[in-house]
């Protein structure tokens, strides 16, 4: 046995790393298969327009019409950048070109932090201090559109901030210094000179953030109040794909519950297509 | 100082720019040190005894069960990924030849899997662990979904700490007539420890904080759980439950403060060792 063990050790473990390599394949796979396999049968019972375009949620009255909570994501999402991206892109800009070291080596574990934080400690944040701060200010519950994007800004700022200042240290410093020859000033050689060739890394930076506002769950939970209905008003509640399944997952049954694993699918294949963008961006900045 | 305020006169738009970034970044710690502080500020003063009281009842809200619960999540999470992440870094960096078609399909599925938020995951728990193979909501189905969740983080890390290795030490090591796993595993991982360590302690990070993947795979059962295949209740979906309630906001308070002073650690830590692989 010892004689054998030795002889083909090697070989032997070789086919151990190859298999645990091949275990992220297995996982992938087996998330796709189960997902897929319980959400597409429901979709086809209830009908795919009907579901992907009906405007009302009444498991009850076996109504799934998943629109509002996908227009919810959306509308979420889309505040999210809007409140997240330019500090976060900024921040960044300032800990890459600005920032002097001594202030470095606090400020960048700081960041570290931000993005450690768990999301129910941002949610019951959101919860006690931004919903009435919301409420006393711009009217309202307070539970709201605005207040769920303010807070999945702050959340998406870490991962903002860590890609895109990497993708600025990346670019080469004879792009700043040829600018300041030619007798720019720092701002104008890091914004005009730097910023283009460090373009698609931040955009992945941003595609990324997208990615982790559209899927947060908790913290939208308890900030965006839920109602499943298509809103326009950027202070009343609103219910996104990930909340509808957090909510409703524990005490449904049969097809109800089918549809919201459905709905898990619908979230599934959206961050499916954000990936697919990520590393097409991402490519596209290393060949550049 | 003064001499450069000077010069930005003549050049406005520059002086904006550095405004504009000065700005966001002190937004950006002001947002950190008021939402930490204010969670301290408010949750330290209800750290009582009580809350650390051995058992659970609706009155205590006692957290030590809930942190047992984290602690044994952790642990049997990380036994069951972090052997599959290393062996399947060692098989990236050591083994495959560059432009296998195997490696690039491992690659896609890996950034797949760092992408896929955790609800996803804990739907996923629930249809497979929980229902397929009948577990119930227990620590395993829980423990097995993050080890899902965690498996891109160490796969990425101890990969980095492996290529951080001097090709020098393989090659002294193939010099002396070492095989190739031998060399693996005296000389390259244990080189590559620290770098594997702050991988190891980011999902802990990770397994600390997460809530959504938990909550239909773990279930919410605020005891100790009695075998692998009882529903417990981590930190985090203790914290969730309780600021659902609405009952126990002091007491939610407190839970957000230890959550917070746990993340903290970790992160001092996680840093601490990846400066040390950086000096290496």
């Amino acid at each position: 046995m010892a004689v054998f063990w030795n002889r083909h050790k090697e070989n032997f473990m070789h086919g151990v790393f190859l298999g645990a390599a091949c275990v992220s394949i297995l996982a992938v796979a087996l998330i796709c298969i189960f997902l897929f396999g319980s959400g597409i049968p429901a979709i086809a019972q209830i009908g795919p327009f009907k579901f992907l375009l009906g405007t009302t949620w009444k498991p009850n009255n076996n109504l799934y019409g998943i629109l509002p909570m996908i227009v919810g994501s959306i509308y979420v999402t889309a505040g999210a950048i809007i409140t997240g991206v330019p500090i976060g892109f900024l921040t960044a800009v300032f800990l890459a070109k600005f920032c002097p070291k001594s202030i470095y080596r606090f400020f960048k574990p700081m960041i570290d932090l931000l993005a450690g934080i768990p999301s129910v400690v941002y949610g019951f944040f959101g919860m006690v201090v931004m919903v009435p701060f919301v409420r006393n200010g711009f009217g309202g519950k307070g539970s709201s559109i605005l207040t769920a994007s303010l807070l999945l800004g702050i959340m998406i700022l870490p991962t903002i901030i860590s890609v895109s200042e990497s993708a600025i240290r990346a670019v080469p410093e004879s792009y700043y210094e040829g600018s300041l020859a030619l007798g720019a000033t720092h701002e104008r050689s890091v914004f005009a000179a730097m910023l283009p060739a460090a373009k698609s890394g931040i955009m992945a930076g941003i595609i990324l953030g997208v990615g982790r506002a559209i899927g947060e769950t908790m913290a939208v939970i308890m900030v965006a109040g839920n109602q499943p209905r298509i809103t326009n008003d950027i202070l009343k509640g609103i219910r996104t794909l990930t909340a509808n399944i957090v909510m409703e997952m524990g005490y449904a049954t049969d097809l109800h519950r089918e549809a919201l694993i459905a709905t898990g699918v619908v979230l599934f294949v959206f961050i499916l297509i954000i990936n697919l963008l990520f590393s097409i961006v991402k490519a596209r900045g290393e060949r550049s | 100082m003064t001499e450069r305020l000077k010069s930005y006169r003549r050049t406005p738009g520059s002086f904006l720019l550095f405004l504009l970034v000065s700005l966001s970044a002190v937004l950006t710690a002001a947002i950190l040190i008021f939402l930490v502080g204010y969670v301290l500020v408010k949750g330290v003063p209800y750290l009582s005894a009580d809350l650390f009281a051995w058992e659970y009842t609706s009155d205590n809200c006692s957290v030590v069960p809930a942190m047992i619960n984290t602690l044994l999540m952790t642990v049997i999470s990380l036994l069951i990924a972090v052997p599959f992440g290393i062996f399947a870094a060692v098989y990236l960096v050591e083994y495959a030849r560059k432009g296998n078609k195997l490696v690039r399909v491992i690659r896609i599925t890996a950034e797949t899997l760092t992408g896929i938020p955790s609800i996803v995951y804990g739907l996923f728990g629930m249809l497979f662990f929980v229902t397929a193979l009948k577990w119930k909501y227990s620590l395993l189905a829980g423990a097995c979904t993050l080890s899902i969740m965690i498996l891109p983080v160490i796969l990425r890390t101890t990969e980095e700490a492996l290529l951080a290795v001097p090709n020098s030490f393989r090659e002294g090591s193939f010099g002396l007539g070492v095989g190739k796993l031998r060399t693996v595993f005296r000389i390259v991982l244990p080189s590559a420890v620290p770098g594997i360590l702050s991988g190891v302690i980011l999902a802990t990070g990770r397994i600390v904080g997460e809530t959504a993947a938990l909550i239909y795979t773990a279930g919410s059962v605020a005891k100790l759980p009695g075998s692998l295949f009882d529903s417990t209740r981590t930190l985090a979906v203790h914290m969730y439950v309780l600021s659902g309630e609405g009952l126990h906001t002091n007491q939610a308070y407190a839970t957000a403060v230890v959550l917070l002073i746990l993340v903290i650690i970790m992160n001092l830590i996680s840093s601490g060792l990846a400066k040390k692989v950086s000096k290496a």
